[in-house]
């Protein structure tokens, strides 16, 4: 009985993914599926809806590379991982990329055999704490407890932080980012420390979100961004481009409402025109339809209205754009031209 | 006697009393509360302390139970339903009413649900010949053995012809396994039956399947096993993992009662390991490390890792428990098998392990109750399982905060699951004890 | 090879290998041997070919660099900068601590409640039923969360202590204070301490600690003479002396003369900042994991204890309510002596899920070998073939330990029967 459910399971799953050391990129179009690591749930980056519809920033980054290489948002199955399966699953090939707000370190890059193919959120460690508590820097923290997240790069920086500045403070690791909530609601934990991001969208969904401060202080530099595996540089420049594409199409304001009209047509700035596929041959040089650029932004959209849909201040979470605006706004985002 | 009697007592009655009615102390609710509730100082404190209890226990939950909010959207709005009534704090079941499929089929595309259900029906129909031997047919063991390969259809769709074809796999190795063990030593005829079943999944049957299947396309939609979720999952886990694992349980605890020392020694050091270690850390190998140990591009999707790992698991518990059922038989069995001139094999299908599996059943059943309330664990490692997916529906801004009324949600089937299970293994229990004495 | 020139030897025929059943075993066994060392070099080619394609060589060297994280309760000292090696090893006491306190409470909640639901009294007898089917019938995951969930709701926080309006006060003289991160209590303190013993270099040993275990000990041996003399004097001369106070004395005399000598006080906790400092602290992730792993195992060891009782004849306790015993004696007299037979074999493997079941302590943050080895240093190394396998191996070792140890227990109880 045992191998008839093996089998027959088998049979069914279709053995998922081949040898990882083939081109991912002809497995996904083969297989007509993009699997992507995303988290179990995080607010506003990745979450299933009662339909089972993922969304959020990172689930865009999936549906953008397969718009990209399938011409289809929809044709992706999402993989969900923690902290601890990500980097097997992405390593053994159950996954073609993972878009899971992962931060870009020396060590992932190196050791771990990963390339991350740029940055889709530069994010920063911070601290929030209740209001009553009258603290206004994270270096008049000595002695308290700090609730984390664990399966991440923020022990770490923690563990830095309160050395470097000589002051003590009882870690609460904690596993989920709800149950993190439900500590420091109840006062189990004086301060709860996370990424920027995280930290605005849980005090976004507080009853009365007033009462607490994120301070100013940011421990840590986390660019978070989506990564393939060593070795496949072909596939590593489709997600890297699908992304940089988004970035592209924001700065030179092509958006889902627009593009339609700019791609019908050459017009008269050339860099939308090779982005958009009705000049030059940039889709082919990455083995993409022309037409590449334009699916992911008539299905996704550019950038700016992904943050704004997802993460962005008209939503609960109420992100600003920061270091995430585009470079001629004075943000980071500055991606290499199209050419 | 009786003149002398006479004598000394003044008075006889030589008439029955009426029988009277016993004190009103002593029947009625109130002689039962004395009986049963207030007998002794210690009873009475007991008692009373019990009844404190239950109360504070209703008090401060039921009022938290019993809220208006069913229809809530968000927890934002649950907490605005509330507050126009004036409630300081209640449950928010709207997170309930707009999950509640999802907790219980996970992904699994909505227009299809009727395939896990009727899957599920029909595993209590299978397993109805094991459970209820007396009142049902005997012949309908017949669907009991097919309803593996039904159920692993009906659940993950696909062409009908690779059940049938894994179906066939088991008749040509049993086929040849029959015919083999009149020419030569039943165990290398069974040898043979399974190399030639391996050989028809491996190389016959897909070679015929490919062309079959383009030619008569009969199947239903075929669903993804990452789309499985929720309690589906956790059944199908459990289900799986307790369906394989007997067979190789018996094979362990065979082995483990051997008198071939090797054999012995790997049965009784497999059994050992996995009883030693937490299924938690089994699941880590199944999720970072299984894919390390197969060969090199072998890529089994999560859910089918899993339930290896969950099998192995459940072999080495299951091992145990019938081990205990052949060694509750009477030695006159083995005995008597042995006097009857039946080899090993023979005594073992024929004789012990009919009756030794029967004695088996409340320990399998209790096996299978722990093997399902343990894949909650699958959580841990990133899978949608009931509490895992209570993560993940809190991730959505709407719900992001709903805590407890998930878990009592959880909690309370897995509570109807499990405790139906146990009583019919307590049943079992009852009826194997009057059974044999 | 000398066997060759034997006559048996000649007329050896090779299909005696399968059909004689003087070599059937041998055969058998032999190929049941090379099909396990098969499956064994097959998996491990696989995993040596599956590293080299990864890039990743299998070593322990990442186990002695610095672990770079912290771990809030820690029974040996550790800081950040100590090896991942030395993180295992206060994860590894984290969950030593946990099961030994669980099987504890577990065996008494379990005896209470067995008994109990064996009670006359109907209502206790209904109020344990339904404990007991609650507890074993959800999985041991919630429980654990929910009991963690329920401290920290229902508690008060720290802050709460704080100000003239304070919601919340300690409890007991003061002395105690419960709240939602954990229970404070007053820790000893010795003013003229003897200090500390290195061991090996890496852990050091409280000498006030092992001198008041010195002294403990010679008190207990000491009433431990004085009670065999009164035995042989009661032998003797059919009188015992009353020796109550001489074995109370020799116990607490010495021990208090050394309390005194090494300046024993208790430190109070007391708020400070953000938390209470001084005294012991126990948090509530322990308290939590204890208290619901307990009270999960406690379930089934009610079970195990009721139906030992109910295996005991009904004549025993007939016997022993003849004898003119009360029901309490005749129960912890006469039938639970006699049902620990029947008990202690189910009890150990009781003992054994609730070890392996503290690995769940990663659901409420208590950091054990899982939460440290196979959590926090295996995300940060990437190591996981490493650190699965020896978090595996360790369990494994403990779960055997507990095994042997309860095995050689329960052999002792059945001697004693006999």
């Amino acid at each position: 009985m045992k191998k008839s459910v093996f089998f027959g399971a088998m049979t069914v799953a279709g053995l998922a993914a081949g040898a990882a050391a083939a081109g991912t990129l002809d497995d996904v179009k083969a297989r007509g599926k993009l699997n992507c690591g995303v988290t179990t749930g995080l607010t506003g980056f990745a979450a299933p809806d009662a339909n089972g519809e993922w969304a959020g920033f990172d689930v865009s980054v999936c549906r953008a590379v397969a718009a990209a290489v399938l011409g289809d948002a929809s044709a992706v199955e999402f993989v969900p991982t923690t902290g601890k399966t990500r980097f097997t699953a992405l390593a053994s090939g159950e996954i073609d990329m993972l878009a899971r707000n992962t931060t870009w370190t020396f060590s992932r890059d190196v050791d771990l055999k990963f390339t991350f193919v740029g940055v889709n959120y530069y994010d920063g460690q911070g601290f929030m704490v209740p209001k009553e508590l009258g603290v206004s820097s994270a270096k008049e923290l000595d002695g308290a407890t700090v609730c984390i997240q664990t399966g991440t790069t923020t022990e770490l920086n923690l563990a830095d932080f309160f050395r470097a500045n000589n002051i003590s403070y009882e870690p609460v690791p904690i596993e989920t980012n709800a149950e993190a909530q439900q500590q420091y609601l109840a006062g189990a934990c004086d301060v709860y420390t996370t990424d920027a991001s995280g930290l605005a969208a849980t005090r976004a969904t507080f009853e009365d979100p007033t009462a607490h401060v994120v301070l100013p202080e940011i421990v840590s530099k986390e660019p978070l961004g989506p990564l393939v595996r060593h070795g496949d540089d072909e596939w590593g420049d489709v997600v890297r481009w699908s992304l940089n594409a988004m970035i592209a199409a924001e700065e030179l304001g092509v958006s889902s409402a627009n593009v339609a009209d700019m791609s019908a047509s050459a017009g008269n700035n050339p860099e939308i025109n090779r982005l958009l596929g009705t000049e030059g041959n940039l889709g082919e040089m990455l083995g993409l339809s022309a037409d590449w650029a334009k699916n992911i932004i008539a299905s996704v959209g550019n950038y700016g209205e992904v943050f704004e849909a997802n993460i962005g201040e008209s939503t609960p979470i109420g992100l600003a754009r920061g270091l995430n605006a585009q470079w001629t706004d004075g943000g980071l985002l500055y991606t290499p031209p199209f050419r | 006697m009786s003149n002398t009697h006479s004598d000394t007592v003044a008075f006889v009655r030589d008439t029955m009393l009426p029988q009277q009615e016993p004190p009103s102390s002593s029947v009625g609710a109130v002689g039962w509360m004395r009986t049963n509730l207030f007998s002794g100082w210690f009873n009475t404190v007991l008692t009373i302390v019990s009844l404190g209890f239950i109360a504070f226990i209703l008090y401060e939950i039921l009022p938290w139970l019993i809220s208006p909010t069913w229809d809530g959207t968000s927890l934002t709005n649950c907490r605005e339903i509330l507050a126009g009534l004036g409630d300081e704090s209640g449950a928010c079941w709207g997170v309930i009413r707009e999950r509640w499929q999802q907790l219980m089929f996970g992904f699994y595309p909505s227009d299809l649900y009727w395939r896990p259900v009727l899957a599920f029906l029909l595993l209590l129909v299978a397993i109805a010949p094991l459970l209820f031997a007396d009142y049902v047919s005997p012949k309908l063991i017949w669907f009991s053995m097919l309803y593996p390969f039904l159920a692993a259809w009906l659940l993950w769709g696909g062409a009908i012809w690779a059940p049938i074809f894994a179906i066939l796999g088991f008749v040509v190795g049993f086929v040849v396994f029959r015919y083999g063990s009149k020419v030569i030593l039943p165990a290398l005829a069974l040898a043979a039956g399974v190399v030639a079943a391996i050989l028809w999944w491996t190389a016959i049957g897909p070679a015929i399947e490919a062309p079959l299947s383009a030619a008569i396309p009969i199947g239903i939609e075929s669903v993804q096993s990452r789309e499985f979720g929720g309690f589906m999952l956790s059944i199908t886990i459990g289900v799986t993992a307790i369906m394989c694992s007997l067979p190789i349980g018996i094979v362990l605890a065979l082995g483990r009662q051997s008198d071939l020392l090797l054999v012995k020694a790997i049965c009784v050091g497999f059994i050992e390991f996995i009883r030693g270690v937490p299924l938690i850390t089994l699941l880590f190998v199944a999720s970072v490390l299984l894919n390390i140990f197969l060969p090199p591009g072998t890529n089994f999707d999560i859910i089918l890792r899993v339930m290896i790992m969950v099998t192995l698991f459940a072999a080495a518990y299951m091992a145990e428990v019938i081990r205990g059922g052949l060694a509750a038989l009477p030695k006159g069995q083995y005995e008597g098998a042995d006097s009857l001139g039946l080899d090993y094999w023979q005594a073992q299908r024929l004789i012990i392990m009919p009756q030794a599996l029967k004695i088996s059943i409340p320990g399998i059943v209790s096996t299978f109750i722990g093997v399902f309330k343990d894949t909650t664990l699958v959580s841990i490692i990133s899978m949608f399982d009931p509490i895992g997916l209570s993560n993940a529906i809190r991730a959505d801004t709407a719900w992001n905060g709903v805590y407890w009324e998930l878990f009592i949600f959880i909690g309370a089937v897995f509570f109807v699951f499990c405790f139906s299970m146990s009583r019919y293994s307590m049943y079992l229990e009852r009826k194997l004890q009057t059974g044999h004495r | 090879m000398a066997t060759l020139s034997d006559p048996p030897a000649e007329s050896f025929k090779l299909s005696m290998l399968i059909y004689d059943t003087r070599y059937r075993a041998v055969t058998f066994q032999i190929m049941a041997l090379i099909a396990f060392l098969t499956l064994i070099g097959w998996l491990i080619s696989n995993t040596a070919q599956n590293l080299a394609d990864l890039g990743k060589e299998p070593s322990f060297g990442f186990l002695f660099e610095p672990a770079g994280y912290d771990i809030n309760q820690r029974l040996v000292e550790y800081n950040n900068q100590d090896s991942h090696l030395r993180a295992a090893f206060v994860g590894l006491l984290n969950t030593l601590l946990v099961a030994f306190l669980g099987c504890v409470t577990a065996t008494v909640i379990g005896v209470i409640v067995g008994v109990l639901r064996l009670s006359g009294n109907w209502l206790v007898a209904r109020v344990m039923t339904v404990y007991v089917e609650m507890f074993r019938n959800v999985p041991v995951l919630m429980w654990i969360v929910l009991a963690m969930a329920i401290l920290i709701e229902s508690l008060p926080a720290p802050r709460d202590f704080r100000g003239d309006n304070a919601t919340a006060s300690m409890s007991v003289f003061d002395s105690v204070a419960v709240t939602n991160r954990g229970v404070y209590i007053p820790e000893p303190l010795f003013s003229r301490s003897l200090g500390d013993l290195p061991v090996g270099g890496a852990f050091n040993i409280s000498l006030d600690l092992v001198a008041f275990l010195v002294v403990l000990a010679g008190g207990l041996f000491l009433s431990g003479r004085i009670r065999a003399r009164a035995d042989a004097q009661q032998e003797a001369t059919g009188v015992r002396p009353t020796t109550w106070y001489l074995r109370l004395g020799a116990v607490l005399v010495p021990v208090i003369a050394v309390l005194i000598a090494l300046g024993f006080h208790l430190g109070y906790p007391e708020l400070k900042g953000f938390n209470f400092q001084g005294g012991t602290y126990m948090r509530n992730s322990l308290i939590a994991l204890w208290l619901a792993l307990s009270l999960y195992t406690a379930a089934f060891i009610a079970e195990i204890v009721r139906a030992g009782i109910l295996a005991i004849s009904k004549g025993q306790t007939e016997a022993a309510g003849a004898l003119g015993l009360r029901p309490g004696r005749i129960m912890s007299l006469v039938i639970l002596p006699q049902a620990l037979r029947v008990i202690i074999p189910p009890l150990i493997s009781n003992y054994l899920n609730l070890t392996k079941n503290s690995s769940l302590a990663i659901a409420v943050g208590y950091m054990d070998l899982t939460g440290t080895l196979m959590g926090i240093t295996l995300n940060q190394t990437g190591r996981e073939l490493e650190t699965v396998l020896l978090g595996m191996l360790i369990y494994l070792g403990i779960s055997l330990a507990i095994s042997a140890l309860m095995n050689w227990y329960n052999s002792r109880v059945k001697l004693v029967e006999r």
